[in-house]
């Protein structure tokens, strides 16, 4: 445990490592190889990357072509991008007709620090999540990454899976095995449920140490699979403790809070208070930490919103 | 079977395949007549002689392919795959009606020879990309057609995918332009012009067979001749929207507008007698 791993690289790590064992498994790529790390797959099996230029539509295109006969087609993209200009694409060549296609969506959430609004996705989640036949992956760490990839090569239909620019700390050890669709509780927890998706994990269990000074036993959900989301733990989250504080780099509108409350509310209801970006483009900034903070992606502002909900309850 | 009763048979499952087109938009209430009836002799010359299909096994993997890029052109398909076998006739009187297989536009997951789920525009010739390229690299020798409309020639994904095509060598690719000169709205060289269409392709490094897309022969003979080159090639095929019944030719009010009774029965008058 302990230390940080690039993103980035335990994606192209992980498609290398498939592409190994499984000879049936194309990468395309559209100019952003080796941001996305696609690069990596590149170098090792030439004759299955498909280098298609700056042109999304056309990538998505010909993935779903390749799925049609038989291949796993991986293309990867900058989030905003892959679920921005390429979104219709996903939509009727590779969810509509149910299509072997994954796709990368890089530099995800506000991890294109440097390069602003617009770079950063923070409608991604919502966009895949609202299409039939979309899984959702959103991994917390390097090695949950390098898990959700392999998961994701084995489901057999369109996974949308997001990779952030970013090193992460780590949060399991090498022997983790990721389930699809199981939340992993991090920490057990009576009093609230921090539930928090993708690197916003860590963030959540930082504020989960805090409340802990504060005499609040928090429960901390890593949600990495956004669709199909696991119904039953966050009832019971939403059952066992005051309500739910959900965390995600990403709009509050759409994304992992609106899935959260969207089955609390159907189950009857209970607190669910959305931490996120609020309903805001993103911005350039120097580091990425301060652009977390612009937008309360913080351990403090969680804890604050946990108290909060717990004065309400 | 001579080349000459060769095509005197293609000319006669064209016309079939126009009163079927006629009689699904008329049941239905509903659906493309205009960019059906302009397609007849090239599907009649695909799904009838140029492709190697199987219609006891639908998803034989070494089959040609087709994608009506031009998803609307669905009826003309439907048309075809029921002559072809793939599913009984009757089956095209439920076209767009509530669980029937046969839906507005293409859907590979209910309708049995649909190779690729299509109907917005643009997209259909990518995916043929990637079917050509997974075949290049599975070693197999079968060839994708695509279906383009002229109007479809105005979205941006075409140009990235004819890019593409060439980089790839994609020489199993072969795109047919159903250039019939007219688009929902109106006109295409008043909506959005698509001249030189010749050029455009050229520029993009493709060879252009340009023919009279109602001429059987010439659609016989170009076919042949796409698949026999070794390059990309693209073939623009001059055709007549509605071809076929005069009261809807060249008429963009005929893109997607069901006959009323009386006009179907002049249209069926028009293409003649039929098979029963």
């Amino acid at each position: 445990m302990a230390g940080k791993l690039e993103m980035r690289e335990c994606y192209g790590q992980a498609l290398v490592e498939a592409g190994r064992e499984n000879e049936r498994i194309v990468l395309l790529e559209a100019d952003l190889r080796k941001s996305t790390m696609g690069e990596l797959f590149r170098q090792e099996f030439p004759e299955r990357l498909f280098e298609v230029g700056i042109a999304e539509q056309n990538m998505i295109g010909m993935a779903a072509g390749f799925a049609l006969t038989g291949w796993i087609a991986v293309a990867s993209s900058f989030a905003v991008f892959a679920s921005g200009r390429a979104f219709e694409q996903i939509r009727q060549s590779v969810a509509l007709p149910r299509l072997n296609v994954k796709i990368g969506g890089s530099s995800a959430g506000l991890t294109d620090t440097g390069d602003g609004a617009t770079h950063q996705s923070i409608a991604d989640l919502a966009i895949m999540r609202a299409l039939p036949n979309m899984t959702v992956l959103s991994p917390a760490d390097g090695i949950e990454m390098k898990g959700a990839v392999k998961a994701m090569l084995e489901v057999d239909g369109p996974v949308y899976i997001r990779v952030g620019r970013i090193a992460a700390p780590t949060l399991y050890d090498e022997d983790y095995k990721f389930e699809l669709g199981k939340i992993v509780v991090m920490r057990p927890g009576k009093d609230v449920t921090l539930a928090a998706t993708g690197t916003m994990v860590h963030v959540a269990l930082e504020a989960a140490e805090l409340l802990a000074k504060d005499g609040i036993d928090a429960r901390v959900l890593n949600v990495h699979t956004i669709k199909p989301l696991d119904e039953e733990a966050i009832l019971a989250a939403a059952r066992e403790t005051a309500g739910i504080v959900t965390v995600e780099e990403h709009n509050i509108i759409g994304g992992l809070g609106s899935a959260v409350a969207e089955v609390v509310s159907a189950a009857g209801g209970g607190p669910v208070v959305r931490v996120g970006v609020e309903d805001v483009f993103g911005q350039s900034a120097n580091s990425y930490e301060e652009l977390l903070a612009a937008y309360g992606l913080t351990p403090a502002n969680v804890r604050a919103k946990a108290q909060s909900l717990l004065q309400r309850a | 079977m001579s080349s000459q009763e060769l095509i005197q048979d293609l000319k006669e499952r064209a016309r079939q395949l126009r009163r079927d087109v006629v009689e699904m938009v008329y049941r239905a209430q509903s659906g493309h007549l205009g960019g059906s009836l302009s397609a007849a002799e090239i599907v009649a010359a695909l799904y009838f002689h140029q492709m190697r299909i199987d219609p006891q096994n639908p998803q034989d993997p070494n089959r040609d392919r087709f994608i009506p890029s031009k998803g609307h052109a669905a009826p003309i398909l439907y048309a075809a795959l029921a002559a072809r076998g793939f599913f009984p006739r009757e089956d095209l009187w439920t076209l767009r009606q509530v669980g029937s297989h046969l839906q507005g536009h293409p859907d590979m997951r209910k309708t049995p020879g649909v190779d690729m789920t299509s109907g917005s525009l643009g997209q259909g010739f990518a995916a043929g990309l990637g079917m050509a390229l997974a075949g290049k690299l599975n070693g197999q020798d079968y060839q994708v057609y695509c279906l383009l409309g002229d109007g479809e020639l105005n979205e941006g994904e075409i140009w990235e995918t004819a890019m593409a095509a060439v980089h790839f060598k994609a020489h199993n690719l072969i795109p047919i332009v159903d250039f019939n000169k007219v688009q929902l709205d109106g006109p295409v060289s008043e909506i959005m012009p698509i001249e030189p269409l010749r050029a455009k392709w050229e520029a993009f490094n493709w060879h252009v067979l340009e023919i009279d897309g109602h001429d059987m022969n010439q659609v016989v003979e170009a076919l042949a001749e796409a698949r026999r080159l070794d390059r990309c090639v693209v073939i623009i095929a001059h055709t007549v929207k509605g071809k076929g019944v005069s009261f809807m030719e060249n008429r963009h009010q005929w893109h997607g507008q069901p006959p009323n009774e009386e006009q179907y029965r002049r249209a069926m008058e028009e293409l003649g007698g039929g098979q029963e």
